[in-house]
């Protein structure tokens, strides 16, 4: 036997906006996620014995160092022959290639027309160079 | 016997600063000026032997600085605070626990390291920070703070011990002791060393050997506990720091004292929005804000007050114009007339990240706020700092350093960085 139930429908009254509750499907990723990529982490391996320096001339343009180019100079890496190198010369800092010749070491230009210089007491070898940064647009 | 404990102490630091990023300040007489270019605050060792001394006014050495042609800087602590941070990084392998005391130096706890020769470890330390940094250190071990940095002192001064002295030795220690003056002695004031003076006690040996009932007479704790340590007895522990991110800070010594409400609280406000600022960058929202400033410790002639008042904030928040409410209130309820206040700032803990933030049930969305914040940053990132202020922060910057010789930020700003000839 089917008896009829009235049933009345009232307006809920709730205060819908307090609840936030997330609908739809949560990201796939969301145990996956991770940093996006860091350039100057990669850059700057050694932050604290880092220095950025902005290049003003050509006469590394051979080593693909051109004029407003930065550099990242380590001074936790101990400078060896064949290193890119920031030094001193008579209290001016100078980027040259780091060459054994003989005996004695030298700063040697990677383009025309710049002399060799010796590696004497007015010669500091500051920090080797760690990587370039360069934006063209 | 108690853990050794060293403090490294760059020397002539902020020349030193300088003198790493520009050769021609090499071996010529430099000085550095206070934050209102008013006096000489660090000097090359060239300028000391010119007579330069520490806090000569600059207006009454222009005659020796034109006759010698010596060079004068302004503060730059953009640049010294970097130093620091590289200083500190190449310390920090050698210890396993230290104290940045101040901007340049550090106490070092070598707990653990004792079965190593330790003048050996301090060279070596000594060593990594200048080849990081370029900065030349000395180093003092003792077995307390005290004897510590009163060795670092004999360091500095006598050239025998080649820039690391080691006070753990009854000889060597009673040696130092008997030639120090007790009121160069850490913790020693003016006030209390003409009282001791008076007593013919005059070297630091003699204030170890001074009996305590003696030393209480003279009143103060700081100086029994000073004789404590000068014993060899730690009456200071390494304070160690707390992990990054915890809490962060915005605080400035003034350039002249602070002695009005209204310019405090507007350095309280400027702070207030740069820690805004910073939490925004890092996407931090903070739960605790507090407040302090005090008058000069190293001025203990003049009236002295320090103080603070700490806030739990309730919602945890990154907006600036809400740290400025707590911050003002604080300073409201702290403020006394008649202090030369020299030092202010801004503390903020319980740190968390803005997505992690606990939402009170019945928050009116920030969402206006948050983008009132965001064209206040996007505004100063774009125009410079403090272009956007809350008017509390006031536009005549009385307290802000004047700096008409400054050095570049060559490590902190990419427009300044250092030029290399290629």
């Amino acid at each position: 036997m089917l008896e009829i139930v009235p049933v009345h429908l009232a307006p809920l009254e709730l205060p819908l906006r307090l609840v936030s509750t997330p609908a739809g499907f949560p990201s796939p990723a969301q145990d996956d996620m991770e940093e996006p990529i860091d350039l100057g982490e990669w850059l700057v391996e050694h932050p604290a014995a880092s220095y950025i320096m902005r290049i003003e001339g050509n006469s590394m343009s051979g080593a693909g160092i051109h004029d407003r180019d930065l550099i990242v100079v380590s001074r936790a890496k101990k400078p060896r022959p064949g290193h890119i190198v920031v030094a001193l010369v008579h209290g001016e800092r100078t980027l040259k290639r780091l060459r054994r010749r003989g005996d004695r070491l030298w700063l040697v230009a990677e383009a025309e027309g710049y002399p060799a210089i010796i590696v004497d007491e007015h010669v500091e070898v500051w920090g080797v160079v760690v990587s370039l940064a360069r934006r063209f647009a | 016997m108690t853990a050794p404990v060293a403090l490294i102490d760059c020397n002539n630091y902020y020349v030193s600063c300088e003198r790493a990023f520009d050769a021609s300040l090499v071996g010529v007489p430099v000085i550095v000026l206070s934050n209102n270019d008013g006096c000489a605050i660090a000097r090359s060792a060239e300028a000391k032997a010119l007579g330069i001394r520490m806090g000569d006014p600059v207006h009454l050495i222009r005659d020796k600085v034109k006759a010698h042609g010596i060079r004068v800087l302004s503060s730059n602590y953009a640049l010294y605070g970097d130093m620091q941070r590289r200083v500190v990084a190449a310390i920090q392998p050698f210890a396993r626990d230290f104290e940045i005391y101040s901007i340049d130096e550090t106490f070092v706890d070598f707990a653990g390291f004792e079965h190593l020769d330790l003048v050996a470890h301090a060279r070596d330390m000594s060593a990594q920070v200048r080849r990081w940094t370029t900065i030349p250190t000395c180093v003092g071990i003792g077995p307390t703070k005290t004897l510590a940095k009163l060795a670092n002192a004999a360091a500095k001064k006598n050239p025998l011990f080649d820039g690391v002295a080691d006070l753990r030795e009854d000889a060597t220690r009673d040696w130092v002791l008997d030639r120090f003056p007790a009121g160069d002695v850490w913790g020693v004031g003016r006030a209390t060393a003409g009282k001791l003076a008076d007593l013919g006690i005059t070297t630091a040996g003699q204030v170890r050997d001074m009996p305590m009932k003696q030393a209480r007479g003279i009143g103060t704790v700081v100086l029994e506990r000073l004789i404590a340590e000068l014993r060899g007895i730690p009456a200071m522990a390494v304070e160690t720091i707390e992990p990054q991110r915890k809490g962060m800070a915005v605080t400035r010594s003034f350039g002249t004292p602070v002695d009005d409400v209204d310019t405090l609280m507007g350095a309280v406000a400027q702070y207030a929005m740069r820690a805004g600022e910073k939490l925004r960058q890092h996407g931090l929202v903070a739960g605790r804000l507090t407040v302090f400033f005090h008058t000069n410790p190293h001025k203990p002639e003049r009236p002295q007050y320090s103080t603070s008042r700490a806030f739990s904030m309730q919602p945890m928040t990154s907006d600036g114009l809400a740290l400025l409410a707590y911050a003002r209130r604080g300073v409201e309820r702290a403020w006394r007339e008649g202090y030369g206040i020299t030092k202010a700032g801004i503390l903020l803990d319980d740190l968390i990240g803005e997505d992690l933030r606990p939402r009170p049930l019945f928050e009116d969305d920030g969402e206006q706020r948050a983008r009132l914040m965001r064209a206040m940053d996007a505004v100063n990132g774009r125009f410079g700092k403090f272009t956007a202020v809350p008017a509390t922060q006031g536009f005549r910057r009385g307290w802000s350093a004047r700096s008409e010789a400054r050095s570049p930020n060559y490590t902190t700003q990419i427009t300044d960085v250092p030029a290399v000839r290629a």
